[in-house]
């Protein structure tokens, strides 16, 4: 019988990424004003339009 | 190969803790949405008009806003004066009894230019403070609290073992999958693995400074309980402070010990929130991270002499840091909107968690795991697990 290797990095690379982002756009705005604060809404709105994306997409295909 | 059990293990912890918390954090998340507007809704519902700009050392003294503050309530006492940041505005806090627990209570505020009423809202009496005192203790004070700080916590663990579960559940699927045609459940199901998975360091930032919030009570006792003690040592036969100086002169002597830190609020010789021997002025500083810090000065209420002036220990400031992350409000407009959305992305995976819940099907994901587990552990090979919805 083979053992199978679960694909950690298949399942969860998006994830991780996601969360990386996340968090720098969590913190961004906390370290400093001005740019800083703008990097932060940019970071943080990349999940926001990843989950839409999904959704639309979902509707899309007939 | 992840064992079965090991899965069933984490199955089981993320569905007990989610059940035992989500209808609390419903209720966190729906009140938690309207109060990342607080600030916005507070000066639509009751736009203040003041006489100048905005300032950090108020034209008239702090003295003339109390001196106002007594005349128009003669019977309580001064407990606090605080200076708001983006207004410029005293507010006066007096009570009866020594806490601003009393039932006497009262916050008049002032025009820092003028010592003309500003009017304000009781604390606890506006529409907002009523959703916060919801949103924080459910109205049942400090055990209340802590109650909210253990929802949260479990939230935390629900989170974690939400996102071990994930992995062998989307073994075979790709990112964002929505099996939308198959049947309704296994929409909703992975609607709820992709919206929990893309917002999961959010709310893992949100829920952990969420229970750090419910914690502030007891670490503040616990500040107290160990800077108080031998700060008052040298007082042990004293009585309390009788003819004391002005909230200014012990502003002055708070700036002249940090030059470089902006005072926000005194509060005045008690014994409870202060010491019966020292006003307690904080203060903060003026950098984007620094204002997020406090740093208390005990100034001798009769010779004005600076007895303490020594940042928080590391479970203050870490509580300090927690606010801003649990609130959203450092960031501007832009992340208030950004949270508000994250907020109903947490909603929806609530939503869809009970619904998963109570459309779970005769033969449960744990039954199936059950067996796998037997069959695992009777076969010499291991079982693989199979994607369940």
């Amino acid at each position: 019988m083979t053992q199978r290797r679960f694909p950690f990095l298949k399942v969860y690379c998006a994830a991780i990424i996601l969360a990386a982002i996340t968090l720098y756009g969590l913190l961004s705005a906390l370290l400093g004003n001005g740019l800083w604060d703008a990097a932060s809404w940019c970071a943080l709105a990349i999940p926001l339009c990843v989950i839409i994306a999904y959704v639309v997409k979902s509707y899309q295909k007939t | 190969m992840i064992s079965a059990r090991r899965v069933r293990t984490w199955y089981r912890l993320h569905k007990w803790t989610s059940l035992l918390c989500t209808l609390f954090l419903l209720v966190s998340c729906l009140t938690g949405l309207p109060l990342i507007f607080h600030d916005e809704i507070d000066h639509w519902v009751s736009p203040t008009h003041f006489s100048g700009p905005p300032v950090e050392v108020p034209p008239i003294s702090f003295e003339r806003a109390v001196t106002v503050a007594k005349q128009q309530n003669p019977t309580l006492r001064t407990l606090f004066v605080t200076m708001e940041e983006d207004e410029p505005q005293i507010n006066v806090g007096m009570s009866a009894g020594l806490t601003p627990q009393d039932k006497s209570r009262k916050l008049l505020a002032f025009d820092a230019y003028t010592a003309a009423n500003v009017t304000s809202s009781q604390p606890g009496e506006s529409l907002m403070d009523k959703l916060l005192l919801l949103h924080r203790a459910l109205f049942a004070g400090v055990p209340g609290e802590l109650f909210m700080g253990a929802m949260a916590l479990l939230f935390v663990i629900a989170l974690i073992s939400g996102a071990l579960v994930y992995g062998p559940f989307m073994r075979r699927l790709d990112f964002g999958t929505l099996r939308r045609k198959q049947s309704r459940r296994l929409h909703w199901f992975d609607l709820h693995n992709l919206l929990g998975i893309v917002t999961l360091c959010w709310a893992l930032i949100v829920g952990a400074t969420g229970v750090m919030n419910a914690l502030s009570t007891p670490l503040f006792a616990m500040w107290r309980a160990t800077a108080v003690p031998q700060l008052l040592a040298s007082y042990a036969n004293k009585p309390p402070a009788q003819k004391i100086i002005t909230p200014d002169q012990a502003a002055d002597a708070a700036r002249r010990a940090l030059p470089q830190m902006k005072v926000t609020g005194i509060i005045f010789p008690n014994p409870i929130m202060s010491t019966a021997h020292h006003f307690l002025v904080y203060t903060k500083g003026r950098t984007p991270v620094t204002s997020r810090l406090f740093t208390p000065v005990l100034v001798d209420a009769e010779t004005g002499q600076v007895a303490m002036a020594k940042p928080f220990p590391w479970y203050i400031r870490t509580l300090e840091v927690s606010r801003p992350l649990h609130f959203g409000d450092y960031g501007g407009l832009p992340l208030k909107v950004i949270w508000s959305l994250f907020d109903v992305a947490t909603i929806i995976v609530l939503l869809s968690g009970i619904y998963l819940w109570l459309s779970r099907r005769r033969t449960p994901v744990e039954d199936e795991l059950d067996k796998l587990v037997h069959r695992e552990e009777s076969s010499t090979g291991p079982a693989s697990l199979r994607a369940h919805a």
